[in-house]
């Protein structure tokens, strides 16, 4: 802090005692919540890490893995949260301004569409667990992705078949056995599907939590043009969780499309 | 100082088409035959994404050289941990391309 303001915010009553003033606070409260940011950079990006190599190893069963879940749900959801960063930036600017109505709709909305984005996933994972797609043994009905999930539908949730029918489009021979074993080897894309979207969908649930608090507070009128940190911490959490998705929907749902 | 940090609606609203089309351009993208630079061109837009999220909605463009540079030393780690555990991986010789 170079030159410490004195203004009428000096007695503001959210100002902690070791501050000189409500800017300089501010500021310590934003770096603070940015090193956290970090923190969660990294254990993202060690996920990130660890994804990218078995992807390079066991890319065919990447393609095959990425080809089983529904592109269509994952970009509706991209969406979904793009419009939720927006009406966080909207309620983060409303605070500031001090504006109590908008930044109250503001939150409520960036909480709906948050809760729709994890509806969405819900219903991603359900189908996902109807088709026999949770790796292990010990969820559901256990791994299987070579046919055999369903006693009535022998093809659901059959990414063996999958694979020799785009195969066969493509005018390649590929072997049962050979398909089977690569339809086994997407257990290790569905243990990172579900890592990676299961510790990004936990961020989502508490960055839920985090707002209905910010909204009690705006709702009792708390922040304005002196004070908003809270409101700004929590807009940095939920976009930093919306940042984390942008780059899991390229790599987790469009890693080959192009021969489906 | 504080009344020149804050962007406008406006600008907010521009950041969201440029993050849907965007959207719309990488999920359209992957349906294009381009060899190796499919994951390229999605990375690409991908990081874009991002940069436009960190600048705009978390206010970096408005923010201190401190952050700046303590954003910066963090994504730089990022990278260390992604190139130097590929180019272990990826040079092991009894590792099957």
């Amino acid at each position: 802090m170079s030159t410490s303001q004195t203004t009428t915010t000096e007695h503001h009553p959210a100002l902690a005692h070791q501050f000189d003033s409500m800017q300089q606070q501010q500021e310590a409260s934003t770096f603070g919540m940015w090193v956290f940011l970090l923190t969660e950079l990294m254990m993202f990006g060690g996920l990130f890490t660890a994804y990218l190599i078995y992807r390079i190893k066991y890319y065919q069963a990447f393609v095959a893995g990425s080809t089983s879940i529904s592109v269509g749900w994952g970009f509706t959801n991209t969406l979904v949260l793009i419009g939720s960063s927006f009406t966080m930036a909207m309620a983060v600017w409303s605070a500031q301004l001090g504006r109590r109505k908008p930044q109250v709709w503001f939150l409520i909305g960036t909480m709906i569409l948050g809760a729709a984005f994890l509806g969405i996933k819900s219903k991603e994972y359900y189908d996902k667990w109807d088709e026999c797609h949770i790796p292990g043994h010990v969820i559901g009905k256990g791994f299987n992705a070579w046919g055999g999930c369903s006693a009535n539908n022998p093809k659901l949730g059959n990414i063996a078949q999958e694979i020799i029918e785009r195969a066969e489009k493509s005018h390649i021979e590929v072997s049962p056995v050979a398909a089977q074993q690569t339809a086994q080897q997407t257990e290790i894309f569905f243990s990172f599907y579900f890592a990676m979207t299961g510790l990004h969908a936990f961020h989502m649930i508490i960055g839920l939590g985090l707002l209905s608090w910010l909204l009690f507070r705006a709702w009792r009128g708390e922040f304005g043009p002196e004070y908003y940190t809270p409101v700004e911490l929590g807009g940095l959490y939920w976009h930093f969780v919306d940042i984390v998705w942008i780059y899991l929907f390229p790599l987790l749902y469009l890693i080959s499309r192009t021969r489906t | 100082m504080a009344e020149h940090k804050h962007p406008t609606p406006k600008l907010y609203a521009i950041i969201l088409l440029c993050l849907v089309i965007g959207t719309v351009l990488t999920y359209r993208a992957a349906f294009w035959e381009m060899g190796i630079f499919n994951p390229v061109v999605a990375l690409v837009i991908a990081c874009t994404k991002a940069t436009l999220v960190i600048l705009f909605f978390m206010h970096i463009y408005y923010s201190s050289k401190l952050t700046k540079l303590t954003i910066s030393a963090g994504l730089f780690w990022l990278l260390i941990m992604i190139t130097m555990s590929l180019s272990d991986y990826l040079t092991r010789a009894f590792l099957p391309q």
